[in-house]
């Protein structure tokens, strides 16, 4: 008998028990929790906001009109020039000045040598002030975001779920998927909390505020 | 020995609970590390915790989808299997430690590669991989900080989430100094023991095995059975890291961390960093369906452990424990952990979820202390994000352990207890033969140090002598008239 | 209403006190108590260890003896908790369908003490003066097992005199649990030297607690220690009408 056989032989022995014409859906699974933890009303993106930099990653929240710019003052404070960049990131938003674009496909030795990488995102949970990278347009491959020190991540408003439940829902299983929770992090050490340990040891996010629907 | 002791999770020629307590207790280092590691996250974890209004709704459900998937188990193992042949990912089946470790094995050396980097993992752990791995000429390497340490030192993990909690900053100097260079970048030479200087050679020392290494094994925290999709909750990036960028990656399960679907993922990922760091959120989460094409692993393997779950899974009272998301809180909450330590459990799994869990995958009579190694205190329950009732299943535990022992000097002494007080009459004798004989021994109406099997109590505490009068005979005396 | 007394084999050969106490409160309080002498032990040492076939002519002892009554009080959180949630485990899995009937349908007239006051009397001022600085140790059972909450504190603010201070971390464990005390001596007297440190830093003269089994354990490492501060049930303080003009 194959191991696959002998546990599942073993499985149904065990499971004598269950009534043998009892269907998963039969064993009741109550779900009184709140799809959302959020407050009536309240502000999910300023939340987010808060949330995130509670992680101590730096949050900037701007509008389309002065994302470039916001962009910009981004990258020049953490003093970063050679940047990889994803396809499918919007041209149009990349700052004049003496960056370094590095679009990819980046081999591992390329991106050993960026000094980080700028995406867009595929959600936010405001509760938990994450951001969901699905390695969709503008967000590249996992590695991406992950070997390079540094992550500034540009992720609009409407992205912004208000929680857990909101955000699985909007999300594709089948991509590989990305929950960021502020730069990485070890309290292995006496639980004393280092930022930094392999991936990047800084994150930026810039919210992009709701635009006027009449001007896309 | 019988066959199940040799199942991995026990440490061969581990002392019995109490005596490795003793031994722990006598160190100082270790109780002052654990009082404030555990404290620290005992206060964080209740603080996330309160924020949630719904914790306890959110408790209700994630132990009912484990109930549905226990007891369906068979049918959602046989769903998981076909979603993740389905997306491209190869699955196997292992009955125990050693046909574990001989697919991982074979999988390795089919890559033909000689070295794979680790995701910090308890099914690994508890099937004792690495030094399988390690005795085919292949070497693993730990890339969680906590595991790294443990590895660097030849060590024993003492906590499931922060397993190098009995060490100080100043001993993972020490050892990084000494250590690295044996296994790869050496550690620089004016290292201090700031956490921060420590976390940087750790990230250093490991960066060239992420960038060469071809290989990966990791563990999993959960995989959802209705899309293939397996889920890592790590802080670290280094989970990514080994996920992310070797040709190959071979996920070792727990056949018990199927969910039924993706969507249950949303109660599990509000519970489990909330839980476990005392988080909203912890750092990264990876999930993966299969393979993609052009990103991550061209492989996929995932290894369906089950080293006695299916024994523990027949125990209609026991199964409860297989629900477990691997949190820690019951360690951190746990009196007892919080005195001795993870190392006297003699097993991966310490805690009060080490001593249901490993005797029931060992088989009682391997681990026969680990269900007395509690007072029945009941704050593992309340921590317990999936609400094993470990109280509960810790005294079934010592009973079937009794059961297995037969007539020792215990069980008489029991048993001679249990007709003294199934009598009114023996009992009012044996009150009276305890009143006589405790006031020959007391003095001052207390009885200090005795000889025996009392000797543990009676060394640290006083006992009141027993009262001339007990309250029946009283109440015979001075009550019984006036009904 | 026809209220028994379960006293407890330990409080009944240990603390006969306590037991007095109770008898005094609800008396004070209008109502009559009676003590079926054929009561003895609910069997939560032979439970607690893993004798459970031997708990269950206990079990059934228990059931025997107070199915008449209306309420069964006992001073004992722990005792309390053991009949409400493993009588029924013990009936099921060893006695017959009879017992496990007689067990579902005594559990609800199964009251701890202070529960009893609160819950089916009522009243938190029982009358009692005690004018003494008091610390009340949440004993496990009473805490989580059955989640008396404040109740104890509640009765205690209503005695007159007695001021109640905090002991800190008072939700954690004295290190007691029954034969853990023997089997685990050393990581239970390290929890106690704990609990006892925290006792002594409340300032308090007096540890009051739902169960004597822990207090015991308690005042007997103070007692050990040297110190002053006393262990007394917390029905001995409800019976207390130390100072009051009668």
């Amino acid at each position: 008998m194959s191991s696959r056989e002998a546990i599942l032989t073993r499985i149904r022995a065990a499971l004598a028990d269950v009534p043998a014409d009892e269907v998963p859906g039969d064993v009741p699974v109550p779900r009184a929790y709140r799809r959302s933890h959020t407050e009536p009303g309240q502000d999910t993106v300023t939340l987010f906001g808060e949330r995130v930099a509670d992680y101590r990653a730096n949050v900037t929240r701007t509008d389309q009109a002065h994302l470039s710019e916001a962009i910009a003052t981004a990258l020049t404070a953490r003093g970063v020039s050679h940047l990889g960049l994803p396809d499918g990131f919007p041209a149009e938003l990349l700052p004049s000045g003496d960056w370094k674009w590095h679009q990819e496909p980046l081999d591992t030795e390329a991106l050993v040598g960026l000094d980080g990488a700028i995406t867009l995102a595929a959600a936010g949970i405001a509760v938990t002030g994450t951001i969901v990278l699905d390695t969709g347009p503008g967000q590249g491959r996992r590695a991406l975001t992950l070997v390079p020190d540094y992550h500034l991540c540009v992720i609009r408003a409407e992205q912004i779920a208000d929680d857990v439940s909101d955000a699985l829902a909007r999300l594709d299983p089948g991509l590989p998927l990305t929950f960021i929770s502020g730069p990485s992090a070890t309290s292995d050490i006496e639980l004393e909390r280092v930022e930094g340990v392999h991936g990047p040891r800084s994150l930026d996010v810039i919210i992009v505020d709701r635009t006027d629907p009449e001007r896309p | 020995m019988s066959d199940t002791g040799n199942r991995g999770v026990v440490w061969l020629g581990a002392p019995s609970f109490p005596d490795a307590a003793r031994e722990a207790l006598g160190t100082p280092q270790l109780r002052a590390n654990l009082k404030r590691a555990t404290g620290t996250i005992r206060d964080k974890r209740l603080a996330v915790a309160s924020e949630l209004g719904d914790w306890e709704d959110l408790r209700d459900t994630a132990a009912a989808i484990k109930q549905r998937t226990s007891r369906h188990l068979d049918y959602y193992l046989q769903q998981l299997e076909q979603s993740v042949t389905a997306a491209g990912g190869v699955v196997h089946w292992a009955s125990d430690a050693a046909d574990a470790n001989r697919i991982v094995t074979a999988l390795v050396q089919a890559t033909g590669e000689r070295e794979v980097v680790k995701i910090k993992s308890m099914a690994t752990q508890e099937i004792g991989l690495n030094e399988h791995l390690a005795e085919a000429g292949i070497t693993a390497y730990e890339t969680d900080l906590a595991e790294l340490i443990v590895q660097l030192g030849d060590d024993r993990p003492s906590h499931i989430l922060v397993p190098a909690i009995h060490k100080n900053r100043t001993e993972i100097r020490d050892l990084f100094t000494a250590e690295m260079g044996q296994w790869g970048q050496a550690a620089p030479e004016d290292l201090t023991d700031d956490p921060r200087e420590l976390a940087e050679a750790a990230r250093r020392h490991l960066r060239e095995k992420f960038l060469t290494a071809k290989v990966a094994v990791s563990g999993a925290n959960f995989a959802s059975a209705d899309t293939g999709t397996v889920v890592v909750v790590e802080s670290e990036g280094n989970g990514r890291m080994c996920l992310t960028l070797p040709d190959t990656l071979i996920t070792v399960m727990g056949i018990e961390k199927v969910v039924p679907t993706f969507a249950d993922l949303e109660v599990f990922l509000q519970l489990l960093p909330r839980s476990a760091t005392g988080e909203r959120m912890n750092p990264y989460t990876s999930t993966w369906t299969g393979t993609t094409d052009g990103d991550g692993p061209s492989a996929f393997h995932l290894v369906l452990l089950d080293n006695g779950r299916t024994d523990t899974l027949a125990d209609t009272v026991g199964r409860q424990v297989l629900a477990c998301i691997r949190c820690s809180a019951c360690l951190n909450v746990c009196p007892v952990f919080e005195r001795t330590g993870g190392h006297a459990y003699g097993s991966v799994y310490p805690g009060p979820i080490g001593a249901v869990l490993t005797p029931q995958l060992v088989g009682v009579e391997n681990a026969a202390t680990l269900p007395f190694a509690s007072t029945l205190c009941g704050a593992c329950y309340d921590a317990c994000p999936v609400k094993i009732n470990i109280p509960e299943v810790l005294t079934h535990l010592r009973a079937k352990t009794v059961e297995g022992k037969g007539r020792t000097a215990e069980a008489l002494a029991m048993k001679a207890a249990a007709t003294v007080l199934d009598s009114p009459r023996l009992l009012s004798a044996a009150q009276m033969a305890a009143a006589v004989g405790g006031r020959a021994l007391a003095r001052k109406g207390r009885i200090g140090r005795l000889p025996g099997p009392m000797r543990g109590w009676s060394d640290t505490r006083d006992t009141p002598a027993p009262p001339a009068e007990s309250f029946r005979t009283w109440w015979r005396k001075n009550k019984e008239g006036d009904r | 209403m026809r209220i028994a007394l379960f006293v407890t084999c330990f409080n009944d050969t240990m603390f006969p006190d306590t037991g007095r106490a109770v008898v005094s409160v609800l008396e004070r309080l209008g109502h009559t108590v009676d003590f079926p002498q054929e009561q003895t032990c609910c069997g939560q040492m032979h439970f607690n260890t893993g004798y459970r076939p031997d708990a269950v002519p206990l079990v059934e002892r228990f059931a025997r003896t107070f199915a008449s009554y209306d309420a069964v009080v006992t001073p004992s959180a722990s005792c309390a908790g053991m009949v409400r949630e493993n009588h029924p485990v013990l009936a099921e899995d060893y006695g017959p369908a009879a017992l496990q009937r007689q067990v579902a349908e005594l559990m609800p007239r199964v009251y701890e003490f202070t529960e009893f006051l609160t819950d089916v009397l009522d009243v938190t001022d029982v009358g009692a003066r005690y004018p003494h600085k008091v610390a009340y140790h949440p004993t496990c059972h009473s805490l989580r097992g059955l989640r008396l909450g404040d109740r104890p504190e509640r009765l205690l603010r209503a005695v007159k005199g007695l001021d109640l201070v905090d002991i800190p971390a008072a939700d954690s464990c004295c290190g007691f649990g029954g034969t853990f005390a023997v089997k685990n001596a050393d990581t239970s007297a390290a929890m106690l030297a704990d609990k006892n440190a925290a006792v002594l830093d409340s300032g308090a003269e007096v540890l009051c607690a739902a169960d004597n089994s822990c207090l015991m354990h308690i005042g007997g490492g103070l007692s050990r220690q040297g110190s002053v501060v006393r262990t007394v049930h917390l029905a001995e303080i409800l019976a207390a009408t130390e100072g009051a003009t009668q």
